[in-house]
Order: C-alpha cells, then structure tokens, then sequence
C-alpha cells in the first residue's frame, strides 16, 4: 500500500497538468527505510515527448548524491501518461523492474476534469497494483524567515 | 590503488551486497571484464550484446556520464570512482525508439 499526504497528491497532478501534454516525471523522497514519501521533487523529463520520460543523466547522478548524503530514499517515482491511462506500458516494466524499492506512481492527464493516479511495484517484470491511502496534508510549517 | 566502482541496489546481488567493489583496466571495458571474474553476470548487466553499454544504466566517470566522454572506450586509471545507477525512465510508448539499445 502506498500511503501519502494529500498535498503530494496535488503536487504530482499539477506537475502532470503543466507538463501536458509531454509526459512529466519526479520522485517523492523520505527517511532512508521509512517508506515515508515527504520531501517532493519534480524532475526534468529529458526526451520531452508525449509518450517517452526519463531522467536527464546529470539530474540523476545529483539526485542519487543528495539521497545520499541526506540518508533518505525514493520512495516514489511518477509520471504521466498523457493520452492513456495510469498503468505501466511495457517500457515502464522494462525500467520499473530496475528500482523495485519505490513506488512506481503514474496519473494520467487524458481527461482535464478527472483525476487518475495508481501505484505500482513493479519487479523482475511483474507489475502489482497496491491500495493508494491519501491522508491530510501535514500542518504548513511556518517560514524560516519569518 | 585502484578503481572504485560503486554498485546500485539493484546490482548488489553479484557483488554479495557490497556497495563498493574495486577493479583495474585500461579502459571501461576492460574494467568491467575485470570486475566480471570476481562478480560472475554482472558484465552482463552493464553491457549489450552488441558490446555498447547498456540502455538501462548510466554509468559515471568520477560525476561525469560516461555517454558524453567515450562510452565503454573511455580511459579509466587508478585513482578514479565509477558509479552505476539504474536509468529512470519510461512512458506511454510500448516500444522504445530506435536508437535506443533496448535489451528486452
């Protein structure tokens, strides 16, 4: 089951909703072992297209390094697919099977007035749905600078 | 001194869990051939069968993507760190586009 707040739910689907109709693609992180999704973080989708995403090589080696050094992991992978529905094509298999520990998340933005968001575990090429529980979004933390 | 290769998650299985393994080689390639004698498959994992690196991972030179300098050629010495991360990648499309060195 993945269990996340209702901001990050709002977060992946404005992300999805901007990017459209190129597919958009990010990860939430949490404490390492936590299984906690928490610090959100949109990422650029690197082929820019409307039926391909992935990371931008760069972006990922930086990302690994800050998950690093902040002891966290990836909770959540997602992205969208922009003219079908919410559930893993073949080529999402294919990479998914690569990072079974996260939550392979898809929204789909097919239709503009409805909201589609699934989660998958996808290892060693076999894609398993999980229940989705969106809880209240944390109290909003006051300013640093204030 | 050697060659620091740091392995994913995803890759540990060959290297008995270890995050760090060390290797020598002239070259990528070669790093790799090395480092398949003592962590049996994972060559295979890193490679296509076409002698490219594979499409799923990206592999660093010290920060830098290996694509960019000479893929499985580029010149590797004592001293360097290699890091291999799974590729995240996908998408709607069934097949991925030519040019892509798919393994599946």
């Amino acid at each position: 089951m993945l269990r996340i707040r209702q901001d990050l739910v709002d977060a992946i689907v404005e992300h999805a909703r901007r990017d459209h109709p190129d597919e958009a693609c990010g990860v939430i992180l949490g404490p390492a072992g936590s299984d906690r999704p928490e610090r959100f973080k949109a990422m650029l989708n690197a082929a820019r297209s409307p039926t391909f995403f992935e990371f931008d090589s760069q972006d990922l080696f930086h990302l690994y390094r800050e998950v690093d050094e902040r002891d966290e992991e990836i909770v959540v992978i997602y992205h969208s697919h922009t003219a079908t529905e919410a559930y893993p094509s073949r080529t999402d298999i294919q990479f998914g099977s690569l990072s079974p520990d996260s939550h392979w998340v898809l929204v789909s933005t097919r239709d503009p007035e409805s909201v589609e968001l699934r989660s998958f575990r996808i290892r060693d090429g076999e894609v398993d749905e999980e229940p989705v529980e969106v809880v209240a979004a944390a109290a909003p933390e006051s300013s640093p600078s204030a | 001194m050697a060659i620091e290769v740091r392995i994913p998650t995803i890759l540990r299985s060959y290297t008995g869990g270890d995050k760090a393994v060390e290797g020598k080689g002239e070259t990528l390639g070669d790093l790799f051939a090395d480092l398949d004698t003592r962590h049996d498959g994972l060559r295979g994992r890193l490679v296509a069968d076409d002698g490219a690196l594979n499409r799923f991972v990206n592999v660093y030179l010290n920060d830098e993507d290996v694509r960019f300098l000479g893929g499985i050629e580029t010149p590797v010495a004592d001293g360097d760190v290699v890091t291999i991360l799974p590729a995240v990648a996908g998408g709607a499309a069934q097949e991925m586009s030519a040019g892509g060195a798919a393994g599946g």
